[in-house]
């Protein structure tokens, strides 16, 4: 089908713009207003940098975002290493325990946050757990488990059963098989459970602010919380989006240039 | 081989104590009474005829079915041509379309919805029309995702035929594109629809006080009333309505896709 300057192109590559020109509007306009002079969101009044310092001076906002990094980054850890051993022993069990095992894992994926949220809440209080950065942790790693499994089991189904089991005939312990042989095939998709799980768990609010008690809060629950508008939050916001870009990039660039320089070496 | 299964022993015991445990307690805490500090096991539909009995809290229902609704059947509309029209890119330019969709997906929910706020400061809207406009800003990019994966998997030659055949651009699409997408609109709808009816920070944020959804209702039974008991038949009811709306989304699907 060849591809023709039609009014038709046009209408849709306009369209498309439209598209992203809204879902790129309140990112750009936090950004444009993280530099502004005043208080204001609605008038930009004169560059400046007053709410980057503000921002380094703000302790609550500072502890929000640490609690929030090292939240995520145990969340992720944790979930990714259970997950995926899970993951490989559920691949050898048998299909029925299986099947019914993966239906409770999908549960806090396909349940309404808030549900999984006062779930856990319950549990916690019930069990006369005082609700701190421990509870708030082990909730994060429940939810990011399921995430993990969800990732890591297509690629788990894909692999041929024969080559663990020759590993296995040919002397090596389950041990060798698993991280010599398994592991290696399965990489990819271990590596995106875990940034899938690293984003679930930066990201929540609704679990979090049933978890976390009163004296923990990520940056979810700081935002919310906020009682009057403080527009630090924009230079967050704008910090934020620039790592999160950074990091997409690279997690684009660098696949790319590989193989680039494998095609290179070919020739 | 077997050996292997031994390895999600303490994820067996995990789920258990932080997935099914706590599934049960909502149970539980939904058809009982709350006595003084320690809980009777008295069984009970009370919590459950209370919310069904009350024209306010019926009020709060419909109000999230309705923006809930509305807000899954715009995605549509706007996602389906914009999954079309990326479709119909050259690859690399496809690329890099999804790529600046997902981008923003990656950013706090918090901080965006806290971005229109300060947008919709510039504007006289009605609480509900400032809700919308937040919901459909954060579910759009789910809906497009899916639907251009669907029509993204559909095979060329199915159109090349068509045309062949002597069918025009517009009867192409309705007769070959358009129910082959299908199964992409449905798993938009679980991924828009579902949440949203639950969401309870965009109404909070862009609604003001007074625009409460059911999300908002659970948060107020267990937080500021600390009624569990109540709080937790409510969101029961909300999780029964919800895995009701999926199996009829995916009885949809599966007749959609006999014809």
């Amino acid at each position: 089908m060849e591809r023709k300057k039609t009014p038709g192109r046009f209408f849709s590559g306009g369209y498309l713009i439209l598209v992203l020109a809204f879902i790129y509007l309140p990112i750009l306009y936090v950004m444009l207003f993280s530099f502004n002079d005043s208080k204001s969101m609605i008038s930009f009044s004169g560059f400046s940098t007053r709410w980057y310092e503000a921002m380094f001076e703000n302790r609550e906002m500072l502890e929000s975002i640490y609690y929030t990094v090292i939240v995520a980054l145990i969340a992720t850890v944790v979930s990714t290493v259970v997950g995926t051993i899970s993951a490989i022993g559920l691949s050898k069990a048998r299909p029925i325990i299986r099947t019914v095992v993966l239906e409770i894992n999908n549960l806090p994926v396909l349940n309404p946050d808030i549900v999984t949220a006062i779930s856990l809440m319950l549990l916690f209080l019930s069990a006369k757990i005082q609700r701190s950065i421990v509870t708030l942790t082990l909730a994060h790693i429940t939810f990011c488990i399921p995430y993990v499994i969800l990732s890591v089991m297509p690629k788990l189904r894909q692999l041929d059963d024969n080559v663990a089991e020759a590993a296995l005939d040919l002397g090596a312990s389950p041990w060798q098989a698993l991280t010599k042989v398994i592991l290696p095939q399965i990489y990819p998709a271990v590596f995106s459970g875990a940034l899938i799980a690293f984003s679930m768990s930066f990201d929540d609010f609704v679990i979090s602010f049933f978890t976390a008690g009163v004296d923990v809060q990520n940056i979810s629950m700081y935002v919310y919380s906020m009682k009057r508008f403080n527009p630090s939050v924009n230079a967050l916001s704008t910090l934020i989006v620039a790592a999160v870009t950074l990091i997409l990039v690279l997690a684009n660039l660098i696949p790319a240039l590989r193989e680039r320089k494998n095609k290179k070496e070919e020739l | 081989m077997k050996s292997f299964f031994r390895m999600s022993y303490p994820y067996l015991l995990w789920i258990a104590l932080f997935i099914v445990a706590p599934m049960i307690m909502i149970l539980l805490y939904a058809v009982t009474r709350s006595g003084n500090g320690t809980i009777t096991f008295s069984f009970t539909l009370e919590n459950f005829s209370r919310f069904l009995s009350d024209p306010t809290f019926l009020r709060v229902l419909w109000t999230s079915l309705r923006i809930a609704l509305l807000t899954t059947v715009f995605c549509i509309l706007i996602g389906y041509p914009a999954a079309l029209f990326i479709a119909n890119l050259p690859e690399r330019r496809q690329t890099l379309m999804i790529l600046l969709l997902t981008l923003p997906m990656w950013i706090n929910m918090l901080l965006k919805t806290y971005a229109w706020r300060g947008i919709l400061m510039n504007f006289e809207l009605e609480s509900e029309i400032k809700v919308f406009i937040g919901m459909v800003y954060d579910f759009l990019p789910y809906m497009i995702i899916q639907i251009h994966t669907a029509i993204a998997k559909l095979d060329r030659n199915l159109l090349v035929a068509a045309y062949d055949l002597g069918a025009n651009r517009w009867k192409t699409f309705l007769k070959v594109t358009l129910p082959l997408s299908v199964p992409g609109i449905i798993s938009g709808i679980t991924l828009v629809f579902l949440p949203a009816v639950s969401s309870f920070v965009i109404p909070k944020l862009l609604g003001g006080g007074n625009y409460v959804l059911i999300g908002n209702l659970i948060e107020t039974y267990f937080l500021v009333a600390g009624d569990w008991n109540f709080g937790s038949a409510i969101s029961l009811i909300m999780a029964l309505i919800i895995i009701g709306s999926m199996y009829l989304t995916k009885k949809l699907d599966r007749s959609a896709g006999e014809e």
